[in-house]
């Protein structure tokens, strides 16, 4: 299977990668020989395998619900490109 | 041609453990934008979510509630998108494999019927921020305090088909979830949200129209007027020769519409894989056990309970069980009157009912107590007060004028229970109505409210009712 030019547009703007024109061709080289890569492990049969979710044999440990984490609101917003009044300032969203 | 609609709710319900999912940082609803916003909620480099056992528990809880397989292994998956509310640029949720499996709920209907509504699962995940556009210019305000507070959601099938059935559901999961106590139930600071799918097809077809998402439920009342409004948008653009195009429509209460959310061409590519930063999730048998425990009485249990235990009719005791803290409170009642179960009911629902509504009070903040409402119906029982004085009673006890003996005494509101006294009352009232008194044995019989009124005016109310009736009717008739 190999990748077409508007195909790699996509998966970059998913991604909101900004790439450009004329790596593009390399880019589906390169994307289009990894799934080729997966091509060949689909050719496996897995009838029966139940799914991997984490490649370790371990379940989830979990944490008592307790507070743990202080207020460091300044420290974080000392690093924050824009605040104001406590919150984090973004370019205007529009739903 | 005759429609049906076909509805399916997806609802979410805040999780009210202490502190985020993944996170030790608090979910206090109402603190200062961004102070309960940690290092994980803010998606810094680095840092490693690890997941609640509060939250893993009360999924489990609400599993056993909806009779779901809750056994065994769960996987927490990524959803990708961008948005600034979302920062690490998905957010954690379960896809393949939900905690909650297949389960159901039955509804009670408005002609006493009962339906089974399915769920298809639930699901935990973390929820988003909050944007604030208002009062910005050009920007937008982020506060990440909401960011990782623990949801579930409850995705049903497709099995309601009216907007009073998707509002029975949703009333009947939104009464669970306070039983459970894994929900405020607060729906105005949005601790139980609904997305409703709507779609109408010809009556007697099988397969579905094409559905519409409806966003910004934010009250029952919403609910049902977005979900009928949609109903009739679709049927109406189908008559007319249109199609209904899969989106997502939002509800305006204002306006009382639905509108089209702008579709972004890649919308629901969430491209979901599982999440290599949390292990797979497993509920062994012990947690289901140690959570089984400390399962309380559920609403249909209870009401169940309450037609048998105390005779009452199948509606009072759907009402009297809709919050645990309701029938708390009744049977406390009907315990402190001695056994009233009936008389416990009608106040309970009456008087108690109409003076929290008017006060805007929840039954928890009742300046009556269940002890104090139960001492005054013993006064009812013994005949002490009648029903009539025992309102003036209730009302004193509501302006905080103490308990129902203090009350009956300090105003002397005793009931005259008094042959004499009564006769010589009715005595009075017959000579000084000799007209009605000719009626009457004329054979108006209807005069008897009359006089029975006039005495009661006489005692100024505290006369035994059915003392009067009987004197009443001797004395006529002699």
């Amino acid at each position: 299977m190999s990748l077409e030019p508007s195909q790699v547009k996509e998966i970059a703007h998913l991604a909101r990668l900004a790439i450009e024109e004329h790596d593009i061709p390399s880019y589906a080289k390169n994307l289009s020989e990894i799934l080729a890569f997966v091509e060949q492990m689909n050719a496996q049969d897995t009838e029966g395998v139940e799914p991997m979710a984490h490649p370790l044999d371990m379940t989830q440990r979990l944490r008592p619900d307790e507070v743990t984490e202080p207020d460091q609101r300044e420290r974080f917003q000392a690093i924050a490109p824009a605040t104001e009044a406590g919150l984090y300032l973004v370019p205007k969203v529009i739903e | 041609m005759e429609w049906e609609p076909v509805i399916g709710l997806e609802i979410h319900v805040q999780l009210s453990t202490k502190t985020k999912i993944f996170s030790g940082a608090s979910t206090a609803y109402g603190a200062a934008p961004n102070t309960q916003a940690c290092a994980i909620d803010l998606g810094m480099p680095g840092v490693l979510p690890v997941l609640n056992a509060e939250a893993v528990r009360m999924a489990v809880k609400l599993g056993l509630a909806i009779n779901a397989d809750v056994a065994g292994r769960s996987v927490f998956a990524r959803k990708n998108y961008f948005y600034p509310d979302l920062p690490k640029g998905y957010q954690i949720s379960q896809y393949e494999i939900p905690i909650v499996g297949t389960g159901h709920l039955d509804i009670d209907l408005e002609d006493g019927t009962t339906k089974r509504v399915g769920v298809t699962r639930a699901h935990l995940e973390e929820d988003a921020g909050k944007s604030l556009h208002e009062g910005f210019e050009g920007v937008s305000g982020i506060d990440l305090n909401r960011a990782g507070t623990p949801l579930v959601e409850v995705v049903s099938e497709p099995d309601m088909r009216s907007a009073a059935e998707a509002v029975a559901y949703m009333k009947k999961l939104h009464s669970l979830v306070r039983y459970l106590e894994i929900c405020d139930g607060n729906m105005q600071e949005g601790s139980f949200r609904c997305d409703a799918n709507v779609s109408v097809r010809p009556k007697g077809q099988e397969t579905f129209g094409t559905r519409a998402e409806l966003k910004n439920l934010n009250s029952f009342r919403f609910v049902e007027r977005a979900i009928n409004y949609e109903i009739e948008r679709q049927i109406e653009l189908i008559e007319d020769g249109g199609q209904v195009v899969q989106e997502t429509r939002l509800y305006d209460a204002d306006k009382h519409e639905t509108r089209s959310m702008r579709t972004k061409e890649e919308a629901n590519d969430y491209r979901y894989f599982p999440d290599p930063d949390l292990l797979p999730l497993e509920v062994d048998q012990a947690l289901i056990d140690e959570v089984r425990e400390t399962m309380p009485e559920l609403p249909d249990a209870k009401r169940d309970r309450f037609i048998d235990e105390y005779g009452l009719s199948a509606y009072d005791a759907g009402v009297l069980t809709t919050s645990r803290e309701l029938a708390d409170f009744f049977e406390s009642a009907v315990q402190e009157s001695g056994g009233q179960a009936k008389l416990s009911a009608n106040w309970v629902m009456g008087e108690l009912s109409g003076a929290l509504n008017k006060a805007g009070l929840e039954i928890t903040d009742s300046p009556v107590t269940p002890q104090m409402l139960g001492g005054m119906l013993k006064r009812i029982e013994d005949n002490t007060i009648s029903g009539k004085i025992a309102k003036d009673v209730f009302e004193a006890m509501w302006n905080g004028e103490g308990e129902a003996d203090r009350i009956i005494e300090a105003k002397g509101l005793k009931q005259v229970t008094d042959t004499g006294a009564i006769e010589a009352m009715i005595d009075e009232v017959i000579a000084a109505n000799p007209e009605q008194v000719e009626q009457y044995r004329g054979g108006k019989d209807k005069l008897m409210g009359f006089f029975v009124g006039q005495v009661m005016k006489a005692s100024k109310g505290k006369a035994n009712p059915q003392q009067v009736n009987e004197l009443l009717k001797k004395k006529l008739s002699e």
